[in-house]
């Protein structure tokens, strides 16, 4: 194989040149403002400030409302991915069955992924609005009284399914494109041995699935933990009683609305942690440990 | 970042256009809609009246955008001269003693001759130091008042010309209208902070604050669990489960008016300023109006009605001339024709006394039932230590935490008096905090 080889440094570092000024200016500079503030306590107008060490993380820790915070973006997460990939895989696995009818299937069911999260957050919201709302209406005639502004399950299960739902397209998308790629034979082989279509599924289909899964788990939780924002904000805006109040919605109601600008950098220190993280993972472990 | 874009965009412009006479003044506000195109009409009367100056506004969205944008261009050394701000976010506004021009000072600064006792004293003492010197130019104040269906009134056998006036009728009256089917609950409201609890004290001359409500400093803690609040939130939770009332959701309430609208409840408790779309949306039944319901065993009550909505906070670091220009504008807002035309076309309340009798002279207030209701309360009696208004910092957030904890007690986690105690305790960790944060 030929390799080129550049003479001086130059070159390479003009060619990287915008990608690093992008990066730096709208990522690492950001970031690092964040951290500053974080260890700053400051009013509004940023007049007084005085440096506080941790006392801002100290704080958190001992914040009620911050570890509920916590405890809801946990569960959360967990309820949009499971749901929407789920339901994905489900959706995927029927059309994939599918001979002729699989290509207006597939498109019919991408197209919620073009909807925007505020859109899809109000569509819900009216879907579900206690007061003229559809859902609600039929859900009174089975004596089930719906009300997420005073209900904390209720709020969360509207806020979970507003988040799942534009998911699922995503989801779908690349679940059929890996069936498509488990060779049929595989399949055909274990049915003449006598598998049926359950055992056929668990035993060759989902394990030959795990990459696309694996892959799909880590996009999903970023999604439901950081990309939620606007079907919050246009949904329950993190009420009632903080029950839908995830990590990012925090940051911006305690930083924004709130200007309380240390506690808020603070919290985004945590959660830019909790991205490392799961990047950590995704490297080290899941790209690992799946076999391609 | 495209809050700095504009902001130097804004000033890119405004130094470009210095070079002719005129001094540009930008005023940032968060009137949308038809009252923004109101207030575009007001500034172009100012600007045609003189060619010295000339008002610039822009919608910044809402009241929250509207102050986060002003600070962060504040930081960024970008503020324009004048920012509209709303009523909680007054703590925040004052702390700021170097980013405020106060409006007492720029008036006799600026030599505009500038007469405080010619404001209605419930509208601008929510805004004034405890010297009585006004901080902020009150422009859109509003207060709640009780609207109900006078229709549902009469099927239910109850007069539709008497509102209830106290609490004790208000259940008495909900229980007619559910025996009798006449609508399915009794009443709603809008804004269980600023009308449930803030007003609510006010009405009935309780604190909710030391320091004067707050308004002697940063020092101030909650006090507003009281025997009045305790008992009022608990009437509600009562109310709540027997169906009387019905909860129209945090903040503003939002869902509070279509419950009205569609006549499944009887009365609602709401803004004034909301009388026009009021009678936009009651198009199948008589309206009616009343003043705030009251606890007639409580002594004082009823004193008077506090205000919300928003003022004119004058920011530091201008030019000079920018402050001589929004001394005049001032002077021309205050006058009582731009009062009166505000005040009657929005459903705001005039700010000054000139303002409320040009409206009476006019007979605005006969042709108009229920644009009057809003001021007969505000001006019921000279406003104390208690129903001046309240000042506190961080107070943004310490609504939601009234929202909050109002919901906790809905859902049966707490009762009415640890839900109010949980307000004060995380209340006070918060005003805390900001006392710290100006220090």
């Amino acid at each position: 194989m030929k390799r080129t080889i550049f003479n001086g440094q130059l070159l390479p570092w003009l060619l990287l040149a915008p990608q690093l000024a992008v990066t730096l200016v709208f990522f690492i500079w950001p970031a690092f403002q964040a951290i500053r503030q974080s260890f700053l306590r400051e009013d509004a107008f940023g007049i007084n400030s005085q440096f506080v060490g941790l006392a801002n993380f100290r704080a958190l820790l001992d914040s009620a409302q911050y570890l509920n915070s916590l405890k809801v973006t946990a569960v959360f997460a967990v309820s949009v991915t499971v749901l929407s990939m789920g339901v994905a895989l489900i959706l995927a696995v029927a059309v994939d069955r599918m001979l002729k009818s699989q290509r207006p299937y597939t498109t019919l069911l991408v197209w919620p992924y073009a909807v925007a999260p505020a859109v899809a957050g109000i569509l819900w919201y009216f879907i579900f609005n206690p007061t003229v709302g559809i859902l609600p209406y039929m859900l009174d005639i089975i004596g089930y009284d719906w009300n997420h502004n005073t209900d904390k399950s209720d709020a969360m299960i509207l806020v979970v399914i507003a988040s799942a739902w534009k998911q699922i397209s995503y989801n779908f998308l690349f679940f059929v494109a890996g069936l498509q790629a488990i060779p049929a034979s595989l399949r055909e082989a274990a049915a003449i041995d006598g598998a049926g279509p359950v055992r056929r599924f668990f035993d060759i289909t989902f394990p030959l699935l795990s990459p696309t899964t694996f892959f799909l788990l880590v996009v999903n939780i970023v999604y439901a933990m950081f990309e939620t924002f606007a079907v919050i904000d246009s949904t329950t805006e993190g009420g009632p009683a903080q029950a839908t109040n995830i990590m990012v919605y925090k940051v911006y109601f305690d930083g924004f609305i709130g200007q309380n600008m240390g506690s808020s950098a603070a919290q985004s220190v945590v959660l830019m942690l909790i991205v490392i993280s799961l990047t950590v993972i995704q490297f080290r472990y899941v790209e690992k440990r799946v076999e391609y | 970042m495209t809050r700095l874009l504009t902001a130097s965009a804004a000033t890119l412009i405004a130094s470009l256009t210095a070079a002719n006479a005129q001094t540009e003044i930008q005023w940032w506000h968060a009137m949308g809609g038809e009252l923004g195109t109101k207030l575009e009409e007001i500034v172009k009367g100012f600007n045609d009246s003189q060619d010295e100056y000339k008002v610039v506004p822009s919608y910044k969205g809402t009241y929250p955008e509207t102050m986060t944008a002003a600070i962060a261009a504040f930081r960024a050394k970008e503020q324009p001269a004048i920012v509209q701000v709303f009523e909680v976010g007054t703590g925040t506004m004052m702390a700021a003693q170097g980013a405020i021009v106060p409006v007492y000072q720029l008036m006799e600064e600026q030599g505009v001759e500038f007469d405080p006792a010619a404001f209605l004293p419930a509208v601008v003492g929510y805004y004034t130091d405890t010297d009585g010197n006004m901080l902020s130019m009150p422009f859109n104040s509003s207060t709640p008042i009780l609207y109900y269906n006078k229709d549902v009134f009469e099927k239910a056998g109850l007069d539709p010309e008497t509102p209830p006036k106290t609490w004790g009728e208000v259940e008495e009256f909900s229980n007619k209208i559910m025996e009798s089917g006449a609508a399915e609950c009794g009443f709603t409201t809008g804004w269980v902070s600023w009308i449930q609890t803030e007003n609510l004290s006010a009405f009935h001359n309780q604190p909710i604050g030391t320091e004067q409500n707050g308004f002697g400093g940063t020092a101030a803690r909650l006090t507003l669990n009281g025997d009045v609040q305790v008992k009022h939130w608990a009437n509600l939770k009562k109310w709540a489960d027997e169906g009387l009332f019905k909860y129209g959701g945090p903040v503003g309430g939002d869902d509070a008016p279509p419950m009205f609208y569609s006549q499944e409840c009887a009365m609602i408790m709401n803004s004034s300023a909301s009388l026009a779309g009021v009678i936009a949306n009651a198009k199948d039944f008589e309206l009616g109006f009343g003043m705030l319901p009251y606890y007639d065993d409580v002594e004082g009550a009823p004193q008077n009605s506090i205000i919300g909505g928003a003022t004119l906070w004058v920011l530091t670091g201008r030019p000079d001339e920018e402050y001589a220009g929004t001394a005049k504008f001032f002077e021309y807002l205050a006058s009582p024709e731009v009062q009166a035309d505000w005040h009657q076309f929005s459903g705001y309340l005039p700010i000054t006394q000139a303002a409320y009798d040009l409206g009476k002279e006019q007979g605005y207030y006969d042709e108009n039932p229920g644009s009057e209701v809003g001021l007969q309360q505000i001006t019921l009696n000279e406003p104390t230590e208690n129903s001046k208004g309240l000042r506190f910092g961080n107070y943004v957030q310490i609504r939601g935490i009234i929202d909050e904890e109002f919901e906790q007690m809905l859902s049966g986690s707490k009762d009415a008096q640890g839900a109010l105690d949980s307000v004060v305790e995380r209340g006070n960790a918060l005003l805390e905090e900001f006392e710290k944060q100006n220090q």
